[in-house]
């Protein structure tokens, strides 16, 4: 072989081993527009703004009729009072169904504890609902294909279809499924889908008196919850289940679990 | 080959035949994979109407301000203006059919929820009046006092 001619060999075959197999993979156009709706539902969370009144939790218990009395909810508030000595003391009485009304923090069996104001660091509220994942590791365990992720991103329950195996309870890392009481199925948030698909707000957003809570579309880069989402430093829970939540959090601090 | 051998592979049959026949009548036609793919999208694709379907129990206060306009004009213009209606007044439901009439919730835990004194630095409680439950008029309705449509303490 003469050396012109190994050279050129070796430059075509580099050139063409480098184009990468997926590179030459046909897009399906239907495909490419499933993976990118015109519409995702994201959820925005402003802790700086909420008071801990639980409007929201009341609101959505009555709205997607969870009884009031059963120790389940959809979404609740919890209250983080953070020490200067760096200790955490969390609450969440009744998921705040009824509100942050004393100073007394609910500690369970271990009774009620009083952290007096000179000792309180950080004091602030989380509400908690579903994060509505990306890859919603509870959708992955249903046996069945009762649960399911919608094209605009919500995640619902098909009630004729749950056989009420758990699994789904289990299998979420935020905890925000429960085990409805009278439907005896897997029960969790929908994002209110029954308000949001005819233009409505959420029961918990349009209850807040004070814009702690707002849904918004991702996709419409003038939607003011994708814009905050954008260009302002979110977080999100639990990052590092890969679940890509799109409940986004303001002022979200390392203590919140 | 005896007879034998071949009637236990005849059952079989049977019964496959059996269970898909069953499966083609008890699941329905438009279960499947759907936009998410097989992995988050295999459901029932009617159920996602069926969820749009579900009956919506709040309106908003723009639906009261129909109806009730004497009533949501100081409430507008005083502090409580963020507040809906249907907070304190309860959920509207099919009202004023069904309900006729709503429950209003005059009680003391309700505006307790924002006005009870707490220590909440960093957050928007931290911003609002409030009281110590246990020191201010104890047990009684704050609504005896106070104007819950127009809260200004010098207007009492």
């Amino acid at each position: 072989m003469r050396r012109r001619d190994f050279l050129r060999t070796a430059a075509v075959f580099v050139s063409g081993a480098s184009v990468s197999l997926s590179a030459l993979e046909f897009l399906d156009p239907g495909k490419v527009l499933a993976a990118h709706p015109q519409l995702r539902w994201a959820f925005l969370v402003d802790t700086h703004k909420c008071v801990g009144c639980g409007f929201c939790v009341k609101a959505c218990k009555i709205e997607n009729d969870i009884p009031l009395d059963a120790n389940v909810t959809r979404t609740w508030v919890e209250r983080y009072v953070i020490k200067k000595n760096g200790e955490t003391v969390m609450d969440c009485p009744k998921g705040a169904l009824d509100g942050y009304t004393s100073k007394l923090l609910d500690q369970g069996k271990s009774g009620k504890v009083l952290v007096p104001d000179k000792e309180v660091a950080q004091a602030f509220f989380v509400p908690k609902l579903c994060n509505h994942c990306e890859l919603p590791a509870c959708v992955q365990v249903c046996p069945v294909g009762a649960t399911y992720q919608t094209a605009d991103g919500a995640v619902l329950v098909d009630r004729q279809w749950c056989i009420g195996c758990g699994y789904c309870i289990m299998g979420c890392p935020y905890g925000v499924r429960f085990f409805h009481p009278v439907e005896r199925v897997a029960d969790k948030c929908t994002f209110c889908y029954h308000r949001i698909s005819k233009g409505g707000n959420t029961a918990c957003a349009q209850a807040c008196p004070f814009g702690a809570r707002r849904i918004g579309n991702l996709r419409d880069p003038d939607d003011p919850v994708a814009k905050t989402v954008l260009n302002q430093r979110v977080g999100v829970l639990r990052d590092e289940y890969g679940t890509k939540p799109h409940v986004f959090y303001l002022g979200l601090n390392k203590e919140v679990r | 080959m005896k007879r034998h051998v071949w009637r236990p592979l005849f059952v079989v049959l049977g019964l496959v035949a059996i269970i898909l026949s069953a499966r083609m009548i008890y699941v329905p036609a438009d279960f499947g994979s759907q936009e998410r793919g097989y992995t988050f999208g295999f459901h029932r694709l009617s159920n996602e109407q069926e969820w749009q379907a579900f009956p919506a129990k709040f309106k908003d206060s723009a639906y009261c301000g129909g109806c009730h306009e004497d009533k949501t004009g100081s409430w507008e213009a005083s502090a409580h203006a963020a507040i809906p209606c249907e907070n304190c007044h309860g959920a509207a439901f099919g009202h004023p059919d069904k309900p006729e009439k709503l429950g209003i919730d005059r009680s003391r835990g309700l505006c307790l929820r924002c006005h009870a004194k707490l220590y909440m630095p960093s957050s928007g409680r931290h911003d609002l009046p409030g009281i110590d439950a246990e020191r201010h008029n104890p047990g009684a309705e704050c609504v005896a006092c106070h104007n819950p449509h127009n809260p200004s303490l010098e207007e009492m």
